[in-house]
C-alpha cells in the first residue's frame, strides 16, 4: 500500500484493475484504493507480470503492507506451481515484518483493534512498548471511523487529512513569508493575443503559462523545491508542483503534476484541466498524491488579493498567488494603470532564508515581463 | 432548439464538466461562479463543452455573456442554435 | 430496614457456635483448650459454662485422633465442629482429612457423607513464627470432596457457619489469626445466614481487578483506596469460597477492568494465586490489557521478628505496585 500522502494511514482497497496474470507496462492502473482524499489509481511503476494479490477489495490496508506481488519477468520467463511462488510470498512477509516486529499488544487491544476494523500495527505504543486498549482507544479518536468507499471524495475524511497535514507543518516548519507585488500586464496581453488564435478548446487560463514560469524560476532556486525529510533535505532536479485545486462544499486537495518545467504551454494545458477533472470526479493516481516538491496556490479570477499558503509537508515551499487586478503602477516614473498580482513564498526557514525567496521573487518579475520568452 | 432542449444542453455540459453536481437544482439566474463555486478552470472547461456540444464558436471577449444558464439559452439562441 | 449490630469477628465466631449449638443438637464443638480455655483465640470462652463438657469437648493433643473422632461422629449422625489451633497443627490430621473426610462419599458410591465442619486458623502477623503462621489454604483447595471457604469479614464470620452445617459433605473454614479482633457489621440475629458458594464485589471500580480472600482483604482494600486517591480505579473481589471458585465474578469482573491482580498470603508457586491466574487466562485471555499480577508471600517461612513477618507477607504498598504495573504506570 503505497503512502499517498503525509497524512495517510492506511487505505481501502476498492477493486483491482489487473488479474493475477496479466501482463503490466509501466503506469498502466492497477487497483484503485479509496483514502481520505478519494479514491485514488494505483499505479505501476515497471514493466512486468501481476502475479498475485494479497488483498481483497473492502481490506483496509496499512501504508507499507504488501498488497500486490508483481513479477519483473527478469527471475523466468513464466513460474507455476508451488515451488515458484514460495519465493515472493516469503518477501511479501518479510516486507511486514518490520511493522510487527518488537512490538507487544495486549490480547485486549488486539480484539478491540479487531473489531473495529483497526490495524493495530498503526497504533503507536506507549513509553513501555505497549499497545493496550488506551493506544487502541487514542488511535481510534484520532482516526476515527473507518471510510466507506463512496468513488467521490469524503469532505468530512479530507478536513482531517487537511487538519493533520496543516497542523503538522505548523508545528514542524518554521515558516517565513516574503511577498511581492508584480506587474503581470504583459502576461495578460500576451496571452488573449495567443488565445485569439487559439480554437475555444484550445484556449489558455492564465494559471497555465503563469505556473509554467513558477516552475522554470524555481530550477534556479533550488532550495525551495524538494522534500524535508528525517532531519534532511532533499532538493528536487525537476519540478512536480502540487496544484491546489478547491473542493465544492470545502476542503482542497493539491495534486501534483509531474516536471511543469519541462512540459510545453499546451501539455501542461492538458494535465491541467485532466487534474482538475479527476479531482471533480474523485479519480486520481498515486503518484499524484505524493511526490509533488513545491505546492502553487492560485487565487484565481474575483478572489483576493493576497494568500499566506501553507507549507505541505514534506515539501519546503508553497508559493500563493492573489487575484489579478488592475492597480496604479509607477512605472519609468509616471503612474500607469497596470494588471498586479500580490505573488507570496512561504519558505521553511529550516532549509532557506527569506532572502532565496526574494530572490526567486525577483527572477520571476523578470520572466513574467517577458511571457514570450519564458 | 426551443428554449427547454437548449437548457438541457446546458446542463448537461455543467454536469460533465462538473460530474459532482449531478443531480443539483439549476437556479437559471444566478451566475454558475456564485451557484456552484466554479473557479476559471471550471469555467473554461464548461465553455470548452459548450463548444463541443453545440459547435458554436465563443470568442474569449463573450464569456461574461454566458454566466448563467439563462445568460447561456439567450447566447445560443442567438446564434440560431 | 435492617437493624445491624458492631461484633468483633471472635465474638460473631462465638455467636454462630452458640447458635448451631441452640438450634441443632447434633451440633457439639471439639478440639485442643476450646472448653475450660475457651479456646486458643477464645472463640468459645463461655461456651462450656453455657452448654457443658459433652458438646464443648477439650480433646487431647492429638489433630489426628480427634479429627478423625470428627469424622466418625458425623458419620454416625451427628454435626461436629472439629476446631484445629492453627492450618500448620492441620498437617498432622491431613490423612483424616484427604484420605477419609473427603473421600467416603464417593468411595461408598454415595451411600456415606460426612457433614464435618472443621475450622482453623491461618496466616501470619501475631509474631508466631514459622511453625503456626503459614497458609496452606491451597493445599485444602486443592481436593476434591472437600469444601474450602474464608470468612473475610465479621459478617460472614458470624453467617458461614451456620450455611456450613447443612452442608452434607466436609467444609473446612479458615480464620486468619489478624481478623479476630477486628470489628464490623452484622445483621439482626434470625437474619445472618449466608451463602457459601459466591464471591463478593468489596469494592467497584473500573481500572483493575483485586482478587483476594481471608487476611488480605483489608490490605487489599486500603491498597485500593490510597490508589483511588492516584485516579486508579479498583475492584475488589473477595473470594469467599476458595473450592469451588466463582468463576463467574472474577470474569465478569476481569472482563470489565481487562486487568487482574491476585493476592494471595500463601506462597507463590503453587498457590490459588497460580490457579485463578491460570482461570483467567483461560476464560479471559482475550480481554487482558496487561498480564496478571501475583502479590504472594516470599518463599521463606515465616519469619518472627515483625518487621521480617511484614516483608514477607503481603502489604498494601506491594498490592499497589503490582497495579500500577499492570496499568504500565
Amino acid at each position: 500500500m503505497p503512502s499517498l500522502g503525509a497524512d495517510m494511514d492506511e487505505g481501502t482497497l476498492v477493486e483491482w484493475l489487473k488479474q493475477p496474470g496479466d501482463r503490466i507496462h509501466k503506469g498502466d492502473i492497477l487497483a484503485v484504493v479509496e483514502t481520505q482524499k478519494g479514491a485514488i489509481e494505483i499505479e505501476v511503476f515497471s514493466d512486468g507480470v501481476f502475479r498475485d494479490c494479497l488483498a481483497s477489495p473492502g481490506d483496509r490496508v496499512p501504508v507499507g503492507e504488501v498488497i500486490a506481488i508483481l513479477d519483473s519477468g527478469k527471475a523466468s520467463a513464466a513460474p507455476t506451481g508451488k515451488a515458484a511462488l514460495a519465493v515472493p510470498v516469503a518477501d511479501a512477509k518479510a516486507l511486514q515484518e518490520p511493522l510487527a516486529r518488537g512490538r507487544k499488544v495486549t490480547p485486549a487491544a488486539r480484539r478491540l483493534a479487531q473489531e473495529s476494523g483497526m490495524d493495530i500495527s498503526r497504533v503507536v505504543p506507549d513509553g513501555t512498548g505497549v499497545v493496550g486498549l488506551q493506544q487502541v482507544r487514542a488511535h481510534a479518536a484520532i482516526t476515527g471511523p473507518p471510510a466507506v468507499p463512496t468513488g467521490r471524495i469524503d469532505l468530512k475524511e479530507m478536513r482531517k487529512a487537511i487538519a493533520a497535514a496543516m497542523a503538522r507543518s505548523k508545528r514542524e516548519i518554521p515558516h517565513y513569508y516574503v511577498s511581492s507585488d508584480i506587474d503581470v500586464t504583459a502576461l495578460m496581453d500576451w496571452l488573449a493575443e495567443e488565445n485569439a488564435a487559439r480554437s475555444v478548446a484550445d484556449r489558455l487560463l492564465y494559471a497555465v503559462p503563469l505556473f509554467c514560469i513558477l516552475a522554470r524560476t524555481l530550477l534556479e532556486t533550488s532550495e525551495l523545491n524538494g522534500q524535508y525529510e528525517a532531519g534532511e533535505f532533499s532538493p528536487s532536479q525537476s519540478v512536480h508542483a502540487g496544484i491546489a485545486i478547491a473542493m465544492r462544499g470545502g476542503g482542497l486537495i493539491a495534486p501534483a503534476i509531474r516536471d511543469v518545467a519541462g512540459k510545453g504551454l499546451d501539455e501542461l494545458r492538458v494535465s491541467l484541466t485532466d487534474l482538475v477533472g479527476r479531482v471533480r470526479s474523485g479519480r486520481l493516481r498515486s503518484s499524484e498524491l505524493s511526490g509533488a516538491t513545491v505546492t502553487f496556490s492560485n487565487l484565481g479570477e474575483r478572489t483576493a488579493d493576497t494568500l499566506m499558503p501553507i507549507i505541505y509537508p514534506p515539501q519546503v515551499a508553497i508559493i500563493g498567488c492573489g487575484q489579478i487586478a488592475p492597480r496604479p503602477w509607477v512605472k519609468d516614473g509616471e503612474v500607469h494603470i497596470r494588471q498586479i498580482m500580490s505573488i507570496t513564498v512561504a519558505g521553511d526557514h529550516r532549509v532557506s532564508d527569506g532572502r532565496s525567496a526574494a530572490r526567486f521573487l525577483s527572477r520571476l518579475e523578470k520572466r513574467l515581463a517577458k511571457p514570450e520568452v519564458s | 432548439m426551443n428554449d427547454l432542449e437548449l437548457s438541457d444542453l446546458v446542463k448537461r455540459v455543467l454536469f460533465d464538466v462538473a460530474p459532482d453536481l449531478e443531480g443539483e437544482p439549476v437556479d437559471p439566474k444566478i451566475p454558475f461562479r456564485e451557484q456552484f463555486e466554479f473557479d476559471s478552470m471550471d469555467f473554461l472547461n464548461f465553455i470548452i463543452g459548450l463548444h463541443q456540444a453545440s459547435g458554436a464558436q465563443i470568442p474569449e471577449a463573450d464569456y461574461p455573456q454566458l454566466a448563467s444558464l439563462d445568460d447561456c439559452v439567450s447566447y445560443l439562441k442567438a446564434r440560431h442554435l | 430496614m435492617t437493624a445491624t449490630r458492631t461484633l468483633t469477628y471472635r465474638e460473631a465466631i462465638r455467636e454462630a457456635l452458640r447458635e448451631a449449638m441452640q438450634r441443632d443438637e447434633r451440633v457439639f464443638l471439639m478440639g485442643e483448650d476450646v472448653g475450660r480455655y475457651g479456646g486458643a483465640y477464645a472463640c468459645s470462652k463461655g461456651l462450656i459454662e453455657e452448654f457443658g463438657e459433652a458438646r464443648i469437648r477439650d480433646t487431647p493433643l492429638s489433630e489426628s485422633g480427634f479429627t478423625g473422632a470428627g469424622i466418625g461422629a458425623a458419620l454416625g449422625g451427628m454435626r461436629p465442629i472439629v476446631e484445629i489451633m492453627t492450618v500448620n497443627f492441620s498437617l498432622l490430621a491431613l490423612d483424616q482429612i484427604v484420605n477419609t473426610a473427603a473421600t467416603l462419599r464417593h468411595m461408598s458410591g454415595g451411600q456415606f457423607s460426612v457433614p464435618l465442619v472443621i475450622r482453623m486458623a491461618t496466616g501470619a502477623g501475631r509474631q508466631l513464627a514459622a511453625q503456626h503462621s503459614h497458609s496452606l489454604e491451597c493445599w485444602f483447595a486443592h481436593v476434591p470432596g472437600l469444601r474450602v471457604v474464608a470468612p473475610a469479614t465479621v459478617a460472614d464470620a458470624r453467617g458461614m457457619l451456620w450455611t456450613a452445617l447443612q452442608d452434607p459433605d466436609p467444609v473446612i473454614m479458615f480464620e486468619h489469626a489478624t481478623l479476630y479482633n477486628d470489628e464490623g457489621e452484622v445483621a439482626a440475629e434470625g437474619q445472618v445466614s449466608c451463602d457459601l458458594d459466591n464471591a463478593a464485589i468489596r469494592r467497584t471500580g473500573k481500572d483493575v481487578s483485586l482478587i483476594t480472600y481471608s487476611g488480605s482483604l483489608k490490605k487489599t482494600l486500603d491498597a485500593a483506596q490510597q490508589l483511588s486517591e492516584e485516579g486508579v480505579d479498583c475492584e475488589v473481589i473477595d473470594l469467599r469460597s476458595l473450592r469451588p471458585l466463582d468463576d463467574a465474578t472474577i470474569m465478569s469482573s476481569v472482563s470489565k477492568t481487562a486487568r487482574a491482580v491476585i493476592v494471595d498470603e500463601g506462597w507463590r508457586s503453587g498457590s490459588l494465586a497460580g490457579e485463578i491466574s491460570a482461570r483467567i487466562q483461560e476464560q479471559a485471555f482475550y480481554s487482558l490489557d496487561a498480564p496478571v499480577e501475583r502479590v504472594c508471600s516470599v518463599e521463606v517461612p515465616i519469619p518472627y521478628p515483625s518487621h521480617l513477618e511484614m516483608a514477607a507477607t503481603p502489604q498494601a504498598e506491594g498490592i499497589m505496585a503490582a497495579v500500577r504495573k499492570t496499568l504500565r504506570k
